[in-house]
């Protein structure tokens, strides 16, 4: 598996530098608002990683992330921007729990794997299908596309349960739906603290998802044909590959996955459509795919890494005192810095050409490699 | 007749190479003295030391006998050096005199055009430099653009103009125009430095040229006293074949045959028009024409980039017209479209992947969808091999090479292909002499192999001396086929420009229905 060893090596250098000058330039903002960032920090490490339930929750909470951020990084690959992975993830969860507590006569494993199908077909359908069509055919451009779909999405989800007669309602004064059947339902890992922090065999679905991804991306011709698409249109045209049909495809697998990893939360956390619409998933794992620049195995440390920003963020909060919202600070700074990707060889450039003048003696001596 | 311009011992070095080594050249009051060498032999960075862009590491440059530092264009265009770029750096949307003098407009706060296109017509006459300082430049021909280019270097009061590759992007009367205007500037007092690669440009209009190469200047001739084999020899630094041999040809069956081809646009303008022609096994068929005359639309339609949208296209005795450009790679069409970087090859891959990038889908390179990258790698390392692609790593990136060696990468995945029909567009553009002398030989391989081959391309003399046939191309509509051996150069000059010799132009009926309309 060399190959893998070293797509990974060659993806991490740049998200780590990221990474690092966000976490300094957070330090020296916690620093300047009066707290000492070691503490901060140290809580913020021991409130994602610091015992086993913390690490449940951390890994629990990176699941969906990984999932969606993997199909973002399909779509990244088509040169595609899919930014409505949040509505994706809520018709998936709408499919998923609808067979979820349908269906009870199944056995468990039939019931499980039919409510994820259903989950990921409902998020093609939302991701790629529809937004997929547009593009191909009449240039609509899925940027704005995916995102409105991502609103009907959403409401739509908000409808099935917010009414007292809406049509996943249970009966009740609460807004939610039945639950998920206990023979359809993701087991969690058997461990206690495990079981507490909700950590289920969903963290198993998403690595084995990441290799499929990778698989799919660099050993088959229909990861080829996608990646020639994303790169350069005119070229894969030339090669002979139909356009607009890998454009469709490649947001429909983003979608399927956006779709994927809302069953995977629903049978595996929730276990039923609730008011948790908060979670905003489908955003996170934008950023997610980006720190990862579309790597699979890289959006498995990313999701862990914005997972753990999150969890770590109440604990901090609580021990130092400075407010949770610190992590999107650092989520932005990551944002901003893995962008800046192309602002570090520009600086670079700027300060040769700057320095030049100094530098001029030393050139014509050393000049004369050639 | 002093120096007007001399450079002494210049030297110029990036990391790694050494683009100027040492550099001697004078150029004298009154001459045109040509700057000739490969792409890559230092002529740009000279260029742009003389122009200020770059500042020399050591050395110096000496302007009517005083020496002078320029920190940027600026310092050199106040000493009295004016440059015009390969690539015009014009605003389409203003008119000629409102380019000119950008940047130096008369009046203080308020533009005065009519001043400035007084200025303009006086400058015109006197260098007899033609334009309308009215015209708006994106209306104008690239001709005429590149007068309003050289009209800007006087405005500036330029007293010596540099010409970097002036004749690439214009047609045969272009040149011989911009000749007719260099010979003129230059009986004015004018010093001009003419940089080319193309040895009869340089032979027709230089007093002397220098030749350039690997970074240093090789020799510096009087032009009168040299020939062009000699030339070709120093630029390249080993015996160059320049007359293109051509065994007889063996002419097989026909193999494409187009019949009324129509092609419009995607604002469904027509591009090509009702045209038709065919081309044998063991031929080159030229298309020759003015840039932007249908000629790429049309093989782009042949090749199936693009839809057609009348008549039919026949090959090999089967009708191709709606096949998917795929299934015609599969029928035997092998396509090196214009712009290798943009259509050809896909730069973020490496040569590996950009070499089976037509031919993923076939075995060896893929079962069942599943790639196999160990065949592909083997099949890379031996064309990288056998078509001396440089650098030979087939893990490189398609960016990484140099224009050259991409072109290299397109000729070998289409031809290892071995098609029955090879399309070819621009096969040399922006490469040089020992590169091109590559490409020809290759092509004329395949022509005696009994491959039918069709060449478009914007170089009349490449496009003469490969073809054996030649259909001329102008406005969408096939003008003429004439034979390669006996046609001259202003007979196709003409055809390109829509002109027969009996003074009418074919029209065809759209023709008439466009002029038609309000």
């Amino acid at each position: 598996m060399t190959p893998v060893v070293r797509s990974v090596v060659r993806g991490l250098g740049l998200p780590i530098l990221a990474s690092l000058f966000a976490i300094v330039i957070g330090a020296i903002v916690v620093a300047s608002i009066g707290f000492n960032p070691v503490t901060v920090y140290g809580s913020l490490l021991f409130g994602a990683f610091g015992n086993l339930f913390s690490i449940g929750a951390t890994l629990s909470g990176a699941v969906p992330l990984i999932l969606i951020g993997l199909g973002i990084a399909i779509a990244f690959k088509a040169g595609l921007f899919n930014i409505g992975a949040e509505g994706q993830y809520w018709v998936g969860a709408i499919a998923s729990v609808w067979v979820g507590y349908h269906f009870n006569s199944l056995p468990g494993w039939l019931h499980i794997s039919l409510a994820l199908v259903a989950g990921m077909l409902a998020g093609a359908v939302w991701g790629g299908v529809i937004p997929g069509l547009a593009k191909a055919y009449v240039g609509a451009h899925e940027v704005i596309t995916t995102m409105m779909m991502s609103y009907i999405g959403i409401l739509l989800a908000q409808y099935m349960i917010e009414e007292p007669h809406a049509p996943m309602r249970q009966p009740g004064y609460i807004p939610e739906s039945p639950m998920i059947s206990s023979h359809a339902q993701l087991p969690f890992l058997p461990i206690k603290a495990f079981v507490q922090s909700q950590l289920s065999i969903g963290i198993f679905i998403a690595f084995i998802a990441a290799v499929v991804v990778w698989f799919l991306l660099q050993k088959t011709t229909f990861g080829f044909q996608i990646r020639t698409v994303g790169y350069n249109q005119r070229a894969a045209k030339y090669a002979g590959v139909h356009v607009a049909w890998y454009t469709i495809l490649a947001l429909g697998i983003s979608g399927l996955f956006a779709g994927l990893a809302g069953g995977v939360q629903m049978l595996g956390v929730a276990h039923q459509l609730n008011d948790s619409f908060a979670s905003q998933y489908g955003y996170t794992a934008i950023v997610v795919a980006l720190l990862a620049r579309n790597n699979p195995f890289g959006c498995i440390i990313a999701g862990i890494f914005f997972a753990a920003l999150s969890t770590g963020g109440q604990t901090m909060q609580q021990v130092s005192g400075v407010p949770a919202s610190l992590t999107n600070v650092l989520t932005g700074l990551v944002v901003f810095f893995v962008a800046a990707e192309q602002l570090i060889p520009e600086i670079r450039a700027w300060v040769r050409r700057n320095g030049k003048g100094r530098k001029a003696a030393g050139i014509q001596e050393g000049g004369k490699i050639a | 007749m002093g120096d007007f311009l001399a450079v002494t011992e210049l030297t110029k070095a990036f990391p790694g190479v050494l683009a100027n080594d040492h550099i001697n050249l004078t150029l004298r009051q009154g001459e045109v003295h040509a700057i000739l060498g490969e792409n890559g032999a230092g002529k740009s960075t000279l260029m742009k030391l003389i122009y200020g862009l770059y500042e020399p590491d050591s050395g110096e440059i000496l302007l009517e006998g005083k020496p002078v530092h320029f920190n940027s264009p600026r310092d050199a265009i106040h000493a009295g050096i004016g440059m015009v770029h390969q690539h015009f750096m014009l605003i389409p949307a203003l008119t000629v005199a409102d380019n000119v003098v950008l940047g130096d407009e008369p009046g203080r706060i308020r533009y005065h055009r009519k001043q400035a296109e007084e200025k303009v017509r006086r400058l015109s006459a006197q260098y007899k430099l033609t334009v309308d300082p009215a015209a708006k430049v994106g209306d104008l021909s690239v001709g005429l653009q590149q007068r309003v280019e050289i009209l800007k270097a006087f405005y500036r009061k330029a007293k010596l103009l540099i010409l970097d590759e002036p004749t690439a992007l214009l047609t045969p009367q272009e040149t011989e125009e911009l000749f007719v205007i260099i010979r003129h500037l230059r009986d004015e007092g004018v010093p001009i430095l003419f940089i080319s690669h193309k040895l009869d440009e340089v032979r027709a209009v230089a007093n002397r040229v220098t030749v350039m190469r690997a970074g240093k200047t090789v020799a510096t001739l009087s032009v009168a006293e040299t020939t062009s084999q000699q030339l070709a020899n120093l630029m390249v630094g080993r015996d160059v074949v320049l007359r293109i041999e051509k065994e007889a040809q063996k002419l097989g069956p026909v193999l494409l045959d187009i019949q009324n081809v129509e092609v419009h646009d995607k604002e469904k303008h027509p591009r090509v028009r009702g045209v038709s022609f065919q081309v044998h096994a063991g031929e080159i068929f030229g298309l020759a024409g003015i840039d932007g005359n249908g000629q790429f639309e049309l093989v782009d339609a042949i090749a199936g980039l693009v839809n057609v949208s009348g008549g039919s296209v026949r090959f090999d005795g089967k009708d191709i017209t709606h096949l998917s450009p795929g299934a015609r790679t599969e029928t035997g069409i092998a396509y090196v479209p214009q712009d290798r970087q943009v259509e050809g090859l896909v730069l973020n891959f490496d040569l590996v992947e950009n070499l089976i990038l037509r031919d993923y889908r076939r075995r060896p390179f893929s079962r069942n969808g599943w790639l196999s990258r160990q065949a592909a790698v083997k099949f890379a390392e031996d064309l990288i091999r056998r078509f001396d692609i440089r650098p030979p790593d087939a893990l490189r990136k398609a960016a990484d090479l140099s224009g050259g060696n991409q072109q290299k990468v397109i000729l070998a995945r289409e031809v290892a292909r071995d098609p029955k029909l090879l399309i070819v567009a621009q096969p040399t553009r922006g490469l040089d002499v020992g590169a091109i002398e590559g490409v020809h030989r290759q092509l004329l391989h395949l022509r005696d192999q009994g491959k039918a081959i069709l060449l478009v391309s914007l170089e009349l003399d490449e496009m003469m001396s490969l073809s054996d046939r030649i259909g001329v191309i102008h406005n969408g509509v096939l003008q003429d086929i004439v034979d390669a051996k006996t046609v001259t150069r202003e007979k196709i000059g003409l055809l390109m420009t829509g002109s027969r010799e009996d003074g009418t132009a074919r029209i065809s009926s759209l023709d008439l229905q466009e002029v038609r309309k309000p």
